[in-house]
């Protein structure tokens, strides 16, 4: 058993077949920064050759440049923090309320009977239809669209954590009232703990529904964001603007799934 | 000598409803289990026997009739009963020793005497440097120790097995029921094992319980006297008088397939 791996030396075949594994990881990880270089450079070159047109697509130089602009002017951070703020407040607040909601629903099956469907409908509709309303309800601020982001990512954690609750195995809940646990206590003491991998992948869905819910509303509301910047430069034609916004949004994205990612790991360290 | 039977089970009868109609599980069962024995309760699958657990457990209420434990009626799970379901059920989320003291948590009884006490449970059988472990991190036969220590942890005076072992692959199986018996024994407790393994029933127990078809009632009970030298169910089934026991009850079980 792991006895084995404490010794020192290894194999000759183990050490061939370690060495060509991490030769393999290389070559995919350079394949995808070839990738990537090759299509920056392709399309700049493109654009300078004049086989497309820069105003239309844009131009890595061109992207750059706006870059340094709204850097100099200083709205960079300002719209980069309000989209981050309102996506942040969206999917920590879908995930927590959602979760509450699965409590509740876990707690009363005549409740969780009884609201099944209109579950099951809230699910199936396209909640960016509800952005209208939500604008004449709360208002054209920030508030409307983390409103938004919360109801795109709120139906589908309670979903989610609830069949999560509903599949802690029965044995695990029997043994605790064997103890004489009261139902707070099998919440907290199974429940809970046993659904955070099933808490934690909601968190990651939810932070992609987030950045759709906060792009959306901004488009419909705002006056400031990244959402903003992109229907802005649309409006205006002014397709670099468009492209520096989504490629700043790609970024942060990814930089928020990864958090999540982390996370993640942090918690389930026992598996 | 006629004691008082530590387990009491007075005419049970248990029916569960459904909108498909009712099923009877147990028809008036009754059983008496004294201090320090081990039973175990065999029966064709769907006889009711871990109804029957479960209803010593509390877990569920008899349609009538009724189980005393101590001379006290159960209505309820009690302290003095101690649960362990098929598979270890051990949390893995938690280490070895929050594992352990698990039932102390819930009972809210972390006094200095119990935790010392389940400290020396870990100590006695070999678990002890494995207290900061995870769960995934030990084997299977390690884990149904811990998962016993874990019921142990909170002293009851009657232990439940519901096919305990049965997750566990043969080899493992046959160690752990040996590991688990000489515990028990060593411990003092009554045991009850529900199981569908009839030389684990034979070998671990000094009486077996045999269920008939549902519902179940009790068909007879054997008293088990293995003359072997070893004391371990292991080496009891080396006993000449294993198989005789065997095969009266494989006949009394009546299985077709």
């Amino acid at each position: 058993m792991p006895e084995n791996k404490l010794e020192p030396s290894i194999s000759i075949e183990h050490a061939a077949y370690l060495k060509s594994k991490k030769l393999y990881h290389w070559k995919v990880l350079g394949t995808q920064i070839i990738l990537l270089i090759g299509f920056v450079v392709l399309w700049e070159i493109a654009g300078r050759m004049g086989w497309i047109d820069p105003f239309i697509t844009s131009q890595p130089s061109r992207i750059w440049k706006t870059l340094v602009n709204l850097h100099n002017e200083g709205t960079l951070y300002y719209h980069i923090g309000i989209t981050v703020l309102e996506t942040v407040v969206g999917f920590v607040s879908g995930t927590i309320i959602g979760t509450l909601f699965a409590i509740y629903l876990w707690w009363s099956d005549f409740a969780a009977e009884v609201l099944d469907p209109y579950l099951v409908i809230l699910n199936a509709l396209p909640k960016i239809a509800l952005g209208p309303i939500l604008i004449v309800w709360i208002g054209n601020g920030s508030t409307a669209i983390i409103a938004m982001a919360l109801l795109i990512s709120l139906v589908v954690t309670i979903l989610g954590v609830y069949s999560g609750f509903s599949q802690v195995d029965s044995d695990m809940i029997k043994l605790l009232k064997t103890f004489g646990a009261t139902k707070v206590q099998i919440l907290q003491k199974a429940i809970l703990p046993a659904s955070v991998p099933t808490i934690i992948s909601a968190l990651k869905i939810n932070v992609g529904l987030s950045w759709v819910g906060v792009i959306v509303g901004e488009f419909l509301v705002s006056k400031a964001g990244l959402g903003y910047l992109i229907v802005y430069g649309g409006q205006v034609f002014k397709l670099d603007l468009v492209m520096t916004s989504v490629i700043i949004l790609a970024i942060a994205a990814a930089v928020m799934y990864k958090a999540v990612v982390l996370l993640e790991q942090l918690f389930l360290k026992w598996r | 000598m006629k004691a008082r039977p530590i387990v009491a089970i007075n005419n049970i009868s248990m029916k569960y409803q459904s909108t498909e109609g009712e099923v009877a599980a147990l028809k008036n069962v009754s059983l008496d289990i004294f201090q320090g024995e081990f039973v175990s309760i065999v029966g064709p699958s769907g006889c009711g026997k871990s109804t029957l657990l479960n209803i010593i457990a509390g877990l569920i209420a008899p349609s009538s009739g009724e189980v005393l434990i101590k001379d006290k009626k159960v209505s309820g799970p009690t302290i003095m009963v101690g649960y362990m379901p098929q598979t270890d059920q051990l949390f893995g989320w938690r280490n070895i020793w929050k594992n352990v003291v698990l039932g102390l948590e819930i009972q809210n009884k972390k006094t200095e005497a119990n935790i010392n006490f389940a400290q020396k449970l870990l100590r006695d059988y070999g678990l002890i440097d494995f207290k900061h472990k995870y769960p995934s991190q030990l084997s299977g036969g390690m884990r149904q120790r811990v998962a016993l220590i874990r019921t142990l942890a909170t002293n009851p005076d009657i232990l439940l097995l519901d096919e305990a072992f049965s997750a566990l692959d043969y080899q493992t199986r046959l160690v752990v029921s040996d590991e688990v018996k000489q515990i028990i024994e060593k411990e003092n407790k009554t045991a009850i094992l529900v199981t569908h393994d009839l030389s684990e029933a034979i070998s671990m127990a000094n009486k077996v319980v045999v269920l008939s078809k549902r519902p179940g009632t009790v068909k007879n009970i054997y008293q088990i006297n293995l003359t072997c030298n070893s004391h371990t169910p292991l080496g009891c089934r080396e006993a000449p008088e294993f198989r005789e026991y065997f095969n009266k009850i494989w006949k009394e079980l009546d299985v077709h397939a």
